[in-house]
């Protein structure tokens, strides 16, 4: 299982994924720059990423805890928190870039 | 602005749970605590980030919410009589000559204290900004982030960004002072007050404000001084606002802030620290919860706790060297139930 993650520089980098690991947790275990400042609990929006359209419609709908931080946080149509993005088989390959508000909250 | 100066055995930077134990062990041995948050409220995190969300693993309390785990830490150290400093920032903090410290805040409060706590977490909490290009020269001139005085917004061609509660109420509230009002949100979903939310849209309807959908992208003026800006619309198209001050809204995010300048070693914005003491590379300055680094660290509350425990047997050790400290139990020891209060 893995995802494909884009960095800041659009570089493409996959990632080994777990099933039942939230998005963010992978990427932050490979040491990319997502500070999660609250730990996955839908309160910071420091783990934004776009996700790519393809695969937009394979996640659930974001639920209005998520779409108040990505009003937080400058969120843009295919923004979602990878905190809330849980590993599943049927997500196998996601293909997701780090938002610029991801990076800039950890700089 | 002159101030006299607060003299005390502990300044702690940060009133969220390890800062609020932090005053319990402090106090089992007679250190006198004062606590300053840049919040207006105690809990730190718990308080600001996640006050409903449940709390799963602090020892004996099965699930707790962040604003009830502040509550019992405040009741659990109200027997020492802490004093609580809100809506301060310390900017300064330098060694005096006889080896205590002085600490200086953004609101003009002095201390002096044997002993500095740093319990700030991820930091200081700021307003967030928004990630429009060239922002910054217009910060403090025409686009502001909180609202200090209502007059100056007098007048103005408002312009509010945001779906929260502050970007709502002070779109209710300036609106009757402002020229005009508009407000600007990515969706037309809001998590504010519905009352609030509904006045907005009786505000619209009676057209005495303006209500867009969309995202700002781009600002217009010259010298700081805005004259508009533009919008991205959620159908992809651009669109142009008229207005001469900004008030973005997109609540609060944490820096590590003013620490950055104190003198302490550093290390990817955490502080280093022993795990004896839990001291800083300044001897009298220590650092528990969050905002320090140690092999083996894990970012928990219940490790905040133990931290606070042994930085307090090695902090009343500093403050006073030739005092005899004596181990002792809650459960046992008289003098220590007569500090709490029980015997």
């Amino acid at each position: 299982m893995r995802i494909i993650l884009l960095d800041g520089k659009g570089r493409e980098h996959e990632l080994e994924a777990v099933e039942g690991w939230r998005v963010m947790e992978i990427i932050r275990d490979y040491g990319f720059p997502i500070v999660a400042d609250c730990g996955g609990a839908c309160a910071c929006g420091t783990c934004q990423v776009e996700v790519d359209p393809a695969w937009a419609a394979k996640l659930h709908e974001p639920r209005e805890d998520e779409l108040d931080m990505l009003d937080q946080n400058y969120g843009g149509e295919w923004s979602r928190l990878s905190c809330q993005l849980i590993m599943t088989a049927e997500l196998d390959g996601l293909r997701v870039r780090l938002s610029d508000i991801a990076i800039r909250e950890a700089a | 602005m002159t101030q006299e100066t607060i003299s005390t055995d502990v300044v702690i930077i940060g009133a969220g749970p390890c800062g609020l134990f932090a005053v319990f062990e402090l106090g089992l041995l007679d250190m006198k605590c004062h606590l300053i948050d840049i919040l207006d409220k105690p809990g730190g995190q718990c308080a600001e980030l996640y006050p409903e969300k449940p709390i799963y693993d602090i020892p004996a309390l099965p699930v707790v919410s962040g604003q009830e785990l502040t509550e019992r830490l405040m009741e659990q150290a109200e027997p020492f009589g802490p004093q609580y400093h809100y809506n301060e920032m310390v900017e300064e903090l330098e060694k005096l000559e006889d080896g205590r410290f002085r600490v200086k805040t953004d609101g003009g409060l002095v201390f002096e204290a044997k002993v500095i706590v740093i319990a700030a977490g991820g930091g200081s909490f700021q307003p967030k900004k928004p990630p429009i290009p060239g922002i910054e020269a217009y910060e403090g001139k025409s686009v502001f982030y909180s609202v200090k005085r209502m007059e100056n917004f007098r007048n103005k061609k408002v312009l509010i960004s945001g779906g929260g509660d502050s970007a709502l109420d002070w779109t209710i509230n300036l609106q009757p002072i402002a020229e005009s009002m508009q407000l600007i949100h990515r969706r037309d979903g809001f998590r504010a007050a519905p009352d609030s939310v509904n006045k907005m849209h009786a505000l619209v309807e009676e057209k005495k404000m303006q209500f867009h959908l969309g995202q700002i992208v781009e600002l217009h003026g010259d010298n700081g001084q805005l004259t508009g800006v533009t919008a991205k619309g959620n159908d992809g198209n651009n669109y142009e606002i008229e207005c001469d001050t900004l008030l973005p809204f997109f609540g609060l995010t944490m820096k590590l802030g003013p620490i950055a300048n104190w003198g302490i070693n550093l290390h990817e914005n955490l502080i280093p620290v022993d795990t004896e003491k839990f001291q800083t590379s300044e001897p009298g300055i220590f650092a528990i919860g969050d905002i320090n680094t140690y092999p083996g660290k894990l970012k928990l509350i219940l490790s905040g706790f133990h931290e606070a425990a042994l930085m307090s047997q090695a902090a009343v050790r500093h403050a006073y060297p030739d005092a005899k400290v004596t181990f002792q139990y809650t459960t046992s020891s008289t003098s220590l139930q007569k500090k709490l209060g029980v015997a």
